[in-house]
């Protein structure tokens, strides 16, 4: 018997080397081990043995029985691993096949960069504020130091509903109704659509973007509107942009500036893009006019302040580089597609 | 305003300054300079020369061949002009120079005319650029024949020589600043700048005797709107054209020279900024001129030939029986300065600003004493002017100024100092400039101090509080020395729930694949047709621009689906084979008469695959699972039909278009566009179209979101297929499903809808998966089937079967 259980595991050992799947695997350990196996049917003969042998031969039986396992768990492992790699080199792709298309929309480039903007100015502790477009001719100009007959209004020409209802024409509009609601401090941006009758060409759209800016408190100065705008630049175009006052004439801001930026192109040497000025304009700004505040209830003797307006489109024309106002209204998917 | 550099220098010597940095320096203090231009820049290498001698080409009837003395060498060249004789002195282009062809630059080379050499060519006064204005005394089409008043040093650079050397600084003068539209304006500008002497000198005459009361009468009948009015009379004139200098300076000014008489008003008027008149004073009738209102339908001829109506609020110069000039915007054409005019009258009055506008404008003629007297000009300024006008009158030559004048002063300029205070100043600049410093920049730009006031010159019209003298004295230590700080204090910035809506449904349309556009918000009334708006549609009743670019930005939108269309009709004309895009814009409503529209927030959406993989429910989708982002449940989606409150209805297919509502409040319309629309638009493709109003949809939305605890107990699941009437909605059987099965239904699942052969006509095939689950334990299959049972009970009562 002994000899017989031995075969078994040497016939075992021999069979399991050419078993190369995992059903055949299978057939051969009910084969060798199962109810009706060789293993068992050789122990079914134990009764025949001596009392001395029994224990013996059992002995011997557990061993090949735990080796004939032992190897077939291990020729599983081996086939699983053999299949596994077969099957991963099957699987071998083309990396340089393309990907399959995922879409996910894009903002309209207006928005991604008045985003950005109102990003920063949230930053500094401004609220977003709306206004409406179709105003009253008090808000868009009376209010704002532009009496009828100012002859400042004329470098805005503006689309009329009615004799005092228009479409405004800027922003600063806004100003006048927070200050009339809020008192101060006050801390806010405006962005919004503003409209004047400019024919539509590269650079002119009857329709585009501003954003207004208002801070109204005791102690503002004008080295605040300086910070403050500076700030903002080396935001939009990296800590190494200068920016530049001019002294200008707003009928809502006293003293005015205009405020230009650094070419980001030459770096204020003078090039094609700026003209050869080394700078670019970029918005209007100002301490707000005494008579401003007054007309909105807030006491210029107390409190003062500054504003200013940016053109969004100016701004995003810049940042991409696009050169025809004309392409952010078309809406081409070939253009909205790039940002 | 354009600056002649020349000009200036008689005020202010800027000479060690280069042009560039002049630009720059006024420019910073507060004078913005658009550009510069040296004239003549494109004329190089042209000289003064000598004609020596004249002959006939052989081969040429019209072409001469000159011998010419250029100083340093003897040419030959060969002309076709007929004026040129020996002796004469001319502009001579050498070889390899540039003189303007047709106002363009052109290289003139030696060469040969018709076998004989030339080298160079004479130049007329347009080939240097110049016309006959410039120099009266030569002749259009032919060579110029240089005159006694310019330099014929032989070789002599010719743009010297003849006084086409100067250079011109275009400024960009501010509304507030008339002041600064004159010479005399800008000088004390750059004085100011530079903090250097400035050259002024009072202008004075010698007159001749004679009382102008006794040949003039000037009576104001309106002082409010002409505070002044001073007259004074030249005798004997002499009208000829004036001499180079001043021609010269009006040319960089950009002012055509006419003759001495018109000459000298603009002369005056550019170097002190005061408008300036010469009548004849044989047309003024009576002897008389009365500033009085226009009678209406008044008419007059002004000088530029045009009959102009008048109206009661304007204002005119009249003689005793019409108008002679439109006061303070232009003179009459009679009346003005001819050849044989011997008396002239001349005028140095104040009109109101605001008049002068809107008369200008009314009567669509602007000039360039308008623009000065729109802006408000100080009274005072009339009698420096006139003063230098009679000076100037002697200094030509050109007649006998009578040594009195008529001076009508209605003005009550009182003396308006404002408050001068170094701390306040500098408190609000956030600058540390010393009190004498600013007194200095102050002093420099013709102001005073004294007592804690500040005196501002009369040209100063625009000085009125002392937030004005915090500007004068920033711009003169410069804005750029201002120093940057940053706000203090601290300050919390939040967006509104409205910002804060907007904000994300804008992003699950971006995550969603959709393209944002911005669109115009004016828009053709004939768009309303285009989407089949019903005639009566209230929507045709738009907010109205009375003076719009053109009928296509003509009416706000009341609807915002004919912006999106527009834009799907571009793309797919552009070619992009498929779109999906949304807007977030406004729609403006009218409320009441003469109060301001409602601007409501609209979301739109637009869609087209030309290769047919967009349908109406990937338009559904992206609408679900938008209501589903911004927590708008229980909602319902029914077909739209007349009764439905979006009138643009009529856009869309309809069989394939659907109103969203919740609470008795339909808050958006999406669809399929009808045929005739896509027709209009010129889009060939299925195309679909959805708006969901923004401020209802945030009124609906849940407010909160809650967490729900994730399932403890397993879920039951049954599949379910009915067979109903082709008609009916699927909505409504899902409806009856989540009723029948109460509070353990977890999920409907639509997974086939089914049509065909194995169905009988008519009728539909709908199968359903349905998830029930109980948060107290699992499920029992007694619990689930008997949920079953009541669920095909109820949808027996509307007519849907269990499928066979």
């Amino acid at each position: 018997m002994k000899d017989a259980l031995l075969k078994i595991k040497e016939l075992a050992a021999d069979e399991l080397l050419k078993v190369n799947d995992t059903k055949a695997l299978e057939e051969l350990r009910v084969k060798f081990l199962g109810k009706k196996g060789e293993l068992t049917s050789i122990l079914k003969q134990m009764g025949k043995l001596s009392a001395e042998e029994r224990p013996v031969i059992g002995q011997l039986a557990n061993q090949v029985r735990a080796e004939i396992e032992e190897s077939i768990t291990n020729r599983v492992k081996e086939i699983k691993a053999m299949t596994l790699e077969k099957k991963l080199k099957d699987e071998e792709l083309d990396v340089t096949l393309p990907g399959t298309k995922a879409t996910i929309g894009k903002l309209h480039p207006l928005n991604i960069v008045l985003n950005e903007i109102e990003e920063i100015f949230m930053g500094m502790g401004f609220d977003v504020v709306d206004g409406p477009e179709v105003e009253y001719d008090y808000y868009n100009f009376e209010a704002l130091n532009l009496p009828a007959d100012h002859p400042a209004r004329d470098t805005q020409d503006t689309f009329y509903i009615t004799d005092n209802i228009l479409l405004r024409t800027q922003t600063s509009s806004v100003q006048v109704h927070v200050m009339e609601e809020k008192k101060p401090p006050l801390r806010i941006i405006s962005p919004g659509r503003v409209y004047r009758s400019d024919a539509v060409d590269a650079t002119h759209s009857p329709l585009f973007h501003q954003i207004e800016g208002l801070v109204v408190d005791k102690g503002i100065t004008m080295s605040d509107l300086v910070g403050t705008l500076e700030l903002l630049m080396k935001r939009l175009y990296g800590d190494d942009c200068k920016i530049r006052l001019r002294p200008h004439h707003f009928p809502f801001t006293e003293p005015s500036a205009e405020v230009d930026v650094m070419c980001f192109n030459c770096g204020g040497k003078g090039c094609s893009m700026c003209k050869d000025e080394g700078y670019i304009e970029l918005l209007g700004a100002g301490m707000v006019h005494p008579k401003v505040l007054a007309n909105c209830g807030i006491d210029p003797e107390v409190y003062s302040g500054f504003a200013f307006g940016l053109g969004l489109e100016r701004i995003v024309m810049r940042r991409y580089g696009i050169n025809d106002m004309r392409l952010l209204f078309e809406n081409d998917l070939r253009f909205l597609n790039q940002f | 305003m354009d600056l002649s550099m020349k000009w200036l220098s008689d005020f202010v010597d800027v000479s060690d300054k280069s042009i560039k940095d002049f630009c720059y320096d006024m420019t910073m203090s507060g004078s913005k300079v658009e550009g510069y231009t040296p004239e003549g820049k494109d004329i190089t290498n042209v000289v003064v020369g000598q004609v020596l001698s004249v002959v006939p080409h052989d081969n040429s009837d019209h072409l001469v061949v000159c011998q010419v003395d250029v100083g340093t060498e003897r040419l030959q060249i060969v002309t076709g002009a007929q004026n040129v004789n020996s002796g004469n002195y001319v502009p001579v282009a050498l070889n390899n120079s540039t003189v303007l062809h047709d106002g363009k630059p052109v290289k003139i080379k030696n060469g040969k005319l018709r076998g004989v050499e030339s080298n160079g060519m004479l130049c007329s006064l347009e080939e240097l650029g110049l016309t006959v204005h410039d120099f009266p005394y030569a002749i259009e089409d032919g060579i110029f024949i240089l005159g006694d008043d310019c330099d014929k040093t032989l070789g002599k650079e010719i743009k010297e020589a003849i006084g086409f050397n100067d250079t011109t600084v275009e400024f960009e003068i501010t509304s507030n600043r008339p002041d600064c539209l004159s010479v005399l304006g800008l000088a004390r500008e750059a004085a100011a700048t530079y903090g250097i002497k400035r050259t002024l000198k009072e202008p004075s005459y010698k007159g001749i005797d004679g009382n102008i009361e006794d040949e003039l009468s000037v009576e104001i009948k309106n002082p409010k709107l002409c505070s002044r009015y001073i007259a004074g009379i030249v005798k004997n004139v002499k009208i000829e054209p004036s001499p180079r200098w001043m021609r010269e300076r009006l040319r960089a000014s950009g002012v055509r020279p006419i003759n001495n008489f018109v000459d000298i008003t603009n002369y005056v008027m550019l170097e002190y900024g005061q408008p300036m008149h010469a009548f004849d004073l044989r047309y003024v009738n009576g002897n008389s001129i009365i500033i009085r209102n226009a009678k209406q339908g008044e008419k007059i001829v002004t000088l530029d030939g045009e009959e102009r109506t008048l109206s009661e609020e304007m204002l005119v110069i009249a003689d005793k029986d019409k108008p002679v000039a439109v006061a303070g915007i232009m003179g009459g054409e009679y009346s003005g300065i001819m050849s044989d005019t011997t008396t002239v009258v001349f005028e140095a009055a104040c009109f109101d600003g605001a008049s002068v506008r809107r008369t200008a404008k009314k009567l669509g003629m602007r000039s360039d004493a308008s623009a000065r007297f729109e802006k408000g000009l100080s009274p005072k300024n009339c009698y420096p002017a006139i003063m230098r006008a009679f000076e100037l009158v002697e200094e030509l030559g050109a007649g006998e100024v009578y040594n009195t004048i008529i001076d009508r002063d209605c003005s009550q300029v009182s003396e308006n100092p404002v408050e001068f205070d170094s701390e306040w100043i500098n408190s609000f600049l956030g600058t540390d400039i010393p009190e004498s410093d600013m007194i200095e920049y102050l002093k420099r730009l013709d102001f005073e101090v004294r007592d804690g006031k500040c005196y501002a010159p009369y040209v100063r019209i625009d000085i009125a509080c002392k937030a004005d003298i915090a500007e004068e004295v920033a711009r003169i230590y410069g804005y750029n020395n201002i120093p940057s700080t940053l706000l203090k204090g601290v300050a919390e910035a939040r967006r509104t729930p409205e910002q804060r809506f907007i904000k994300s449904v804008q992003s699950s349309m971006v995550s969603m694949g959709l393209n944002e556009i911005e669109t115009y918000s004016f828009i053709s009334p004939k768009y309303f047709d285009r989407i089949s708006l019903d005639g009566d549609s209230r929507l045709r009743d738009a907010v109205t621009i009375t003076n719009p670019l053109g009928e296509d930005t003509s009416v706000m939108r009341t609807t915002i689906i004919p912006s999106m269309c527009e834009t799907l009709a571009r793309n797919y004309n552009y070619r992009n084979m498929k779109a999906s895009l949304f807007e977030l814009g406004n729609e403006y409503i009218k409320t009441q008469d003469g109060k301001l529209p409602n601007e409501p927030v609209r979301l739109c959406i637009g869609m087209y695959d030309s290769n047919g993989e967009t349908d109406f429910y990937s338009l559904k989708g992206i609408i679900e699972e938008l209501l589903n982002v911004i927590s708008i449940t229980e909602y319902d989606v029914e077909l739209a039909g007349t009764s439905c409150a979006f009138d643009e209805y009529r856009a869309f297919h309809p069989g394939r278009v659907a109103v969203l509502k919740k609470n008795d409040v339909e808050f958006g319309i999406f669809g399929e566009l009808h045929p005739s629309v896509l027709e209009n638009y010129d889009i060939g493709t299925r195309t679909y179209i959805a708006k969901l109003n923004v401020p209802e949809m945030m009124a609906l939305a849940d407010a909160e979101k809650t967490y729900k605890p994730l399932p403890k107990y397993p879920a039951a699941t049954r599949d379910l297929s009915l067979v109903c009437d082709d008609k009916m909605p699927v909505a409504s059987l899902e409806k009856a499903i989540k009723s029948a099965v109460g509070k353990t239904l977890e999920k409907v699942t639509l997974f086939d809808v089914y049509k065909g052969e194995q169905i009988e006509r008519g009728k539909k095939s709908v199968s359903y998966s349905i998830t029930m689950r109980s948060h107290e334990g699992t499920l029992t299959d007694e619990q689930a089937d008997a949920a079953m049972k009541r669920i095909l009970k109820s949808l027996k009562e509307l007519g849907a079967e269990l499928r066979a």
